[in-house]
């Protein structure tokens, strides 16, 4: 039960923080000012987020575990993040509609995590929910936007949901560890697809092609795309070259 | 009132220390100034986001990290005041950009320089915040309103910046030999370029007579310069590190640290776009800002179909 | 065609009294966003504040942009934002006749009535 509960914080922290380290690629490289300033923000949030799940991961394993132990000394493997997460940044649609298809996801998620009896996690829902339907709100009005923009921007933003899509079942099958906490994602499905579809259909995109697509799994047991290896080789790096150092 | 008067009522308001606001009468030189001064300021602070960023994916802790984040954020929050100031003097963001883009603008020389190490984020947060923060501190007070109200705001949230860099600069002076080694070798990269941020000697600069007149400036470059060396010269200590200028000594006389001469040659190398970043850094503004073009697009086009809508409903 | 205005162009003040620059520095169209004026409450019970301004697409955004950029620190618990084209100003130039003639209206002010100092609570 403890391994599960410690497996299942890993996975909401390896997720945020996997988040935020793609997105804190576009600090300095946004489209704009304003919204160079406004994605950051929500990688600062993801990365708060990461940091208390991991504290309190590292309570729940005890000994000289530290949140910096786990996201940094941790192995491909051992990575337990979803792999909507890891997929590139590609260009700013793909980015935003990652975001959309993440944040709505934590929504459902963070709202459930609310009423469990687990306080800590509850406590840690509660706190980001309020910043998760910021992003959200944000991402929403930025697949608006770019679907429902010009030509160019509706292809592009098409690109995206073809790439994205096939990563979006994974949020909604449990792992082992969900099954052994009671927490199947399975019921949020509902209110996620809900949501997701009616934004994309005021964005002017279809999900018709999309019904039967093949949904690819495994991150959140540890099995990831080609992607995490990097993200980790950067991520990693200083920790990794300068063994058992402070800073 | 002739235009002599116009000037002369002006520079009465200027020494009666009476903020000059965009609508008010100015010499068209001053305008000028002013303008080059604020957006070469907000294009520093923009240019200035890529060497820190540089480590934002390497940071060596979460909480290094997140720190590294929001200041490299501030920094953008800081070029965004900065355009604006400059927009109420008649150019418009985009046109600034362009400049900038093209060569035309200019944008402080040290950004051209590489982060090569994690101890580059203590040195520029000590070192190059350090610097800028004494031209901020006394631009508080300049004599053009929109501008001095954006230093106070600038000013008010840069304190942090100097601080985490000394901070994080402290703990690898008492970290593994590998972390001392780490932190000298980035106060020695960044000890000189960061002295020549504060421009060229008094002797050499030609904006200098006028900015003073006008009260853009209210101290020269060597003026700040040594106040800069004064204050550096005694934090160091605390680091148990050094600053490579073997003439660096104190001088009881002018109750200032002498310092060695600078090496000129390179500062004015880096200034016409020699400096090792300068092209890496033009280069990914640009990307960053053509690759943007359909997104700002989309959206006004987005913003002006929702507009239309609302019209005909 | 989209239409930039200008910051420096708010207000009907003609350029020939200002700082403005000749215009023909304009040559190529401005694709900007919108310019926006953003007010920002610092606390409930304090007036809204002018606190700078930024770009963007329509009103919502430009609240979106305000939180992201000036309420990072906790400035405000309330914004609002007018397109900067919508503000006018006075005119500098008639400063005297707008704001001297209240200088000598001394009687406006409580320090004007000398009381003994038995006066309490006035």
């Amino acid at each position: 039960m403890q391994q599960a509960l410690l497996d299942y914080t890993l996975y909401l922290a390896d997720s945020a923080l996997i988040l935020g380290q793609r997105n804190s690629a576009w600090c300095g490289h946004g489209p704009v000012l304003e919204q160079d300033i406004a994605i950051t923000n929500i990688t600062l949030d993801v990365i708060g987020q990461a940091r208390s799940l991991y504290q309190y991961a590292a309570q729940l394993k005890g000994g000289e575990t530290t949140e910096d132990t786990l996201a940094y000394l941790r192995n491909e493997r051992d990575y337990k993040n979803c792999l909507l997460v890891e997929q590139p940044n590609g260009d700013w649609g793909q980015t935003i509609l990652r975001q959309f298809f993440f944040s709505c996801f934590q929504r459902e998620l963070y709202t459930q995590l609310t009423k469990e009896k687990d306080a800590t996690l509850a406590a840690i829902a509660t706190k980001s929910l309020k910043e998760v339907n910021y992003h959200c709100r944000w991402s929403s009005e930025w697949v608006l936007r770019l679907g429902d923009g010009t030509p160019e921007s509706h292809t592009r933003l098409v690109t995206a949901l073809e790439n994205l899509w096939p990563y979006t079942g994974e949020l909604f099958k449990a792992a082992d560890y969900e099954i052994a906490l009671g927490l199947d994602p399975a019921p949020l499905h509902k209110n996620w697809f809900s949501t997701v579809q009616s934004t994309l259909e005021e964005a002017t995109l279809s999900l018709a092609p999309l019904t039967s697509c093949y949904m690819q799994l495994g991150g959140k047991t540890g099995v990831h795309s080609e992607e995490l290896g990097y993200i980790l080789t950067d991520l990693q790096y200083m920790q990794r070259t300068y063994p058992g150092c402070d800073w | 009132m002739g235009t002599h008067n116009l000037e002369e009522l002006f520079q009465q308001k200027i020494d009666k220390e009476v903020k000059i606001e965009p609508k008010d009468w100015m010499p068209e030189a001053y305008r000028k100034t002013n303008l080059r001064q604020i957006s070469q300021h907000a294009h520093s602070e923009i240019v200035g986001m890529l060497p820190e960023g540089n480590w934002i994916s390497r940071a060596p802790s979460l909480k290094r990290k997140a720190i590294l984040i929001a200041k490299v954020q501030d920094e953008a929050g800081h070029g965004l005041y900065l355009y604006a100031a400059a927009e109420t003097l008649g150019q418009s963001r985009e046109q600034m950009i362009n400049d900038l883009h093209s060569g035309k603008a200019k944008y402080s020389s040290i950004f051209n320089y590489p982060t090569l190490t994690w101890a580059d984020m203590g040195a520029i947060g000590w070192l190059v915040d350090g610097a800028a923060i004494m031209n901020q501190v006394m631009l508080t007070r300049t004599s053009y309103g929109p501008y001095a109200r954006a230093m106070v705001r600038i000013c008010k949230e840069e304190s942090f910046h100097q601080r985490q860099g000394f901070e994080t600069l402290l703990v690898l002076s008492k970290g593994s030999k590998e972390q001392r080694a780490m932190c000298q070798d980035a106060i020695n990269r960044w000890w000189w370029p960061a002295l020549m941020m504060f421009g060229p000697r008094d002797s050499e600069s030609t904006n200098s007579d006028m900015s003073m007149k006008w009260k853009i400036k209210r101290k020269t470059n060597d003026e700040l310069r040594q106040q800069f060396v004064d204050m550096i010269a005694e934090q160091v200590k605390l680091l148990g590190m050094t600053l490579p200028d073997p003439a660096l000594r104190w001088n009881e006389a002018r109750k200032h640290y002498d310092f060695g001469e600078i090496n000129w040659d390179e500062f004015w190398q880096v200034v016409k776009g020699n400096g090792p970043c300068n092209k890496q850094r033009l280069d990914a503004r640009r990307k960053a800002w053509e690759e943007g073009a359909w997104v700002r697009e989309a959206a006004q086009a987005h913003a002006n179909k929702q507009r239309t809508r609302t019209k005909a409903a | 065609m989209l239409h930039f205005i200008k910051k420096l162009y708010y207000g009907d003040i003609p350029d020939a009294s200002s700082g403005a620059a000749p215009s023909s520095n304009q040559q190529q169209p401005v694709t900007d966003w919108p310019l926006w004026e953003v007010f920002i409450r610092s606390k409930q019970g304090l007036d809204h504040k002018h606190v700078g301004s930024l770009h963007a697409t329509d009103a919502q955004m430009a609240i979106e942009n305000a939180r992201d950029v000036y309420t990072r620190r906790q400035e405000g618990v309330s914004i609002w934002v007018v397109e900067s084209k919508y503000i006018t100003a006075s005119n500098p130039a008639e400063a005297g006749e707008l704001y001297e003639p209240a200088a000598d209206k001394v009687y406006r002010h409580p320090t004007f009535y000398d009381l003994p100092d038995e006066v309490k609570h006035m």
